[in-house]
């Protein structure tokens, strides 16, 4: 007996050794969806007192002013791990700039801070900014550190805007509910997608059932089914599968063979790409025939998959922020304009920057027409006001924002067709 | 009608672990080393394939050079790394085990990205679905369960029929005594890898298929499915090795037909657990009782 004890023992400290490097491997290697993943906490969402902010735009206090330059400060982290988003951003921000100043009269100077993706450097990069000088902030880049900004924003009341900072409380704040008034976002928020792909399976594809399968342990999956859920409950949507699956799952079959027998007319997949890259061949290999819907996490999941079994998600609609593939004139004026300077083509992140910068210009232009001169707090308020009253055409859709200072724009629609991602059109 | 693709969907799962599962057995019934490098060098495997098959090669061609680049891979690390330390305690070579797996790992991180790649499975086995009643099964569920219970065949033939086989089990029994009746250890031990590594070289190909999304960690939780699956079916028992590996893909696949997807790892392990309390020795294992 004696020795089955020992033997039990090292068995045991062997398993948790082994799991203990496993965790430790496989961590760190996602790869796909939006910066912020890891922050994202939208479980909150619903404890939100929402606050309608007065609208109003300050009366004029004279003619406009024109002065020579204003100054305004980007925070993007250019080092570390979120750089190949910072650049994203710094690059779609610049083109904007750059394209605006070419036209002659008002000049944007703006003064970029890296802040390597840290929040401390992003409080640091925002007090030197202001000792600069600047007059409005586009910024940060990943949550973290654009909420660590947000107070003391708020506080000198800087007018702010965000490309790409998707966690709820950047807008609002967490503890008080409150919205920061000073601060927007041209990004989506998470659940908007939810509910938009809600919206579109019952209002296109005519779903009157639905699954889902998700991961319950990955924020952004579980935001995405909440919103879904929430929105299919409110539209007449039965859901008659959810099945759940681990973050780093490779087998679905056993849940999509469920799926498959419970027969919905749509399946929601809110997942990033190497998921959805097992999902397709998967859902085949069940014989599953559904319509399979997913949100931006769904971005480059062909190119991970061989090409013979890119077929196997043909027919599948996602969401995402922006295509270069749309055929608006302005989309593909920024496009080849983007790939003329930077040298590749935008993605999302790029769009959205143009976007922010494009809202936050616009209303500082209104502000200097009502006679505030740049880096007075009257003129901030009124940036803020105009921000609020943002109603322009942008290169990610028609902009306007909600009473928690979030975008309201179309998404675009991404359709599967014979393995190649194809635009389906706005929605 | 769903039972049925269920159980369709977990033998192939089981199959899969069950043929790295062996590879776990055999080596530990003759050296006592419980081999974590395995699951990696089903890594290579797949790695090896999907190589293979993006050039273009015959798929019994890319089946040839993943079984025999395993096969290849085993012998040279049991000549370099277990083979020095035969005479060394069970710890110093288990330590190397997980060494060795953690060297695969970073060097195929290294050399092949940490990035996952597509598995061209549909090059390897014809894809498309026959319907069995009302049940829908893929043609490569059932050759991969028909390839796995071959592979099983073969091997049993091995062990049980050829002279070599019986130097397995005559290792297996007593070493010293195979030993002094003119068995060449070093050789069957060698040979016993690379039986083991053979077999993980066709779980690496029907892995692909079922997972075609290729990554230098894929071993580790394979190999570990694969470690309670042996320790299930008996450590060291080849037959419990089968039945351990399909047991587990059941069992997997019963948890999530019952509704409780997000459950299915957790009962595996949760089963680890439960075996390793309850009877040590798995389902067809030894009872070793030492006297005192």
């Amino acid at each position: 007996m004696k020795r089955n004890f020992s033997h039990v023992g090292i068995l045991m400290l062997l398993a948790f050794t082994f799991l203990f490097l496993i965790a430790s491997c496989t961590g760190g290697a996602e790869t796909g969806g939006t910066p912020d993943d890891i922050t994202h906490n939208l479980r909150t969402e619903n404890g939100i007192e929402v606050n309608d902010v007065e609208r109003e735009i300050p009366e004029p206090v004279g003619d406009a002013y024109v002065p020579d330059e204003v100054v305004i400060g980007v925070l993007a982290p250019l080092t570390g791990s979120a750089a190949r988003f910072g650049e994203a951003v710094r690059d779609g921000v610049m083109l904007y700039i750059n394209n605006y100043n070419a036209q002659g009269g008002l000049q944007i100077r703006p003064i970029i801070f890296d802040e390597q993706g840290d929040i401390g450097q992003a409080v640091i990069g925002y007090n030197s900014l202001v000792d600069q000088g600047i007059t409005a902030l586009i910024g940060s880049v990943t949550s973290g550190p654009t909420m660590a900004v947000v107070p003391e924003a708020n506080a000198d009341g800087m007018p702010m805007i965000t490309a790409t900072s998707t966690h709820l409380n950047v807008t609002v704040d967490a503890s008080t509910g409150n919205v920061w008034n000073n601060v927007f976002r041209s990004c989506f928020i998470d659940p908007f997608q939810g509910t938009k792909m809600a919206d579109f399976a019952r209002e296109v594809i005519g779903a009157q059932t639905a699954a889902i399968l998700y991961s319950n342990d990955i924020d952004y999956s579980i935001g995405l089914m909440e919103a879904f859920v929430a929105r299919a409950g409110q539209i007449g949507l039965e859901i008659v599968a959810t099945e759940v699956f681990a973050d780093g799952a490779i087998d679905f079959v056993g849940q999509l063979t469920n799926i498959s027998a419970a027969n919905p007319d749509v399946l929601f997949v809110p997942a990033y790409v190497e998921p959805v890259a097992l999902i397709g061949p998967q859902s085949a290999q069940v014989g599953l025939d559904t319509v399979i819907l997913g949100a931006d996490g769904w971005d480059g999941a062909l190119d991970i998959m061989s090409e013979g079994q890119r077929t196997t998600l043909d027919g599948s609609l996602h969401l995402t922020g922006f295509s270069i593939e749309n055929e608006d004139p302005m989309v593909q004026e920024f496009v080849s304009r983007f790939t003329a300077a930077v040298g590749n083509p935008p993605d999302m992140f790029s769009a959205q920057a143009y976007d922010a910068a494009m809202i936050l210009i616009a209303a500082i232009e209104r502000a200097l027409a009502d006679g505030h001169a740049p880096n007075t707090d009257a003129f901030k308020a009124a940036t803020i006001a105009h921000m609020a009253a943002t109603n322009l055409t942008a290169v990610t859709g028609h902009i306007t924002f909600d009473s928690l200072n979030n975008p309201q724009k179309s998404a675009v629609i991404i359709e599967f067709v014979d393995g190649e991602p194809r635009l389906w059109g706005s929605f | 009608m769903l039972f049925l693709s269920q159980l369709i969907n977990g033998l192939q799962l089981g199959s899969i672990y069950a043929l790295v599962a062996l590879g776990y057995n055999m080596v530990y019934g003759i050296v006592k080393l419980l081999n974590f490098a395995h699951g990696d060098i089903i890594m290579v495997g797949a790695y090896i394939a999907l190589f293979s098959l993006n050039y273009n090669h015959h798929p019994v061609v890319a089946a040839l050079l993943t079984v025999g680049g395993c096969t290849l891979l085993a012998i040279v690390i049991e000549k370099t790394a277990y083979s020095p330390l035969r005479l060394a305690p069970r710890l110093s070579l288990l330590i190397t085990a997980i060494g060795v797996s953690i060297l695969l790992q970073n060097l195929a991180q290294f050399f092949f990205e940490a990035r996952g790649r597509a598995f061209p499975a549909d090059r390897l086995l014809p894809t498309g679905t026959v319907s069995i009643g009302d049940a829908t099964v893929s043609y490569t569920s059932l050759l991969t369960i028909g390839i796995s219970v071959a592979s099983m065949i073969v091997l049993t033939f091995i062990v049980n029929k050829t002279k070599l086989g019986k130097a397995m089990r005559a290792v297996s029994e007593d070493t010293g005594a195979a030993q002094l009746m003119g068995v060449n250890v070093n050789v069957v031990i060698t040979f016993t890898f690379a039986v083991g590594a053979a077999l993980a070289g066709v779980g690496a190909l029907m892995y692909g298929v079922r997972f075609p999304l290729i990554t230098p960690t894929i071993g580790a939780m394979l190999g570990l499915k694969a470690f309670v699956a042996a320790v299930f079916g008996g450590i060291g028992s080849i037959p419990g090795a089968m039945i351990g590996g399909f047991m587990i893909g059941l069992l997997e696949v019963l948890v999530i037909h019952m509704g409780y997807s997000g459950w299915a790892d957790g009962v595996v392990f949760m089963l680890l657990i439960i075996v390793l309390l309850v009877r040590p020795t798995g389902i067809m294992g030894r009872n070793l009782m030492e006297k005192v």
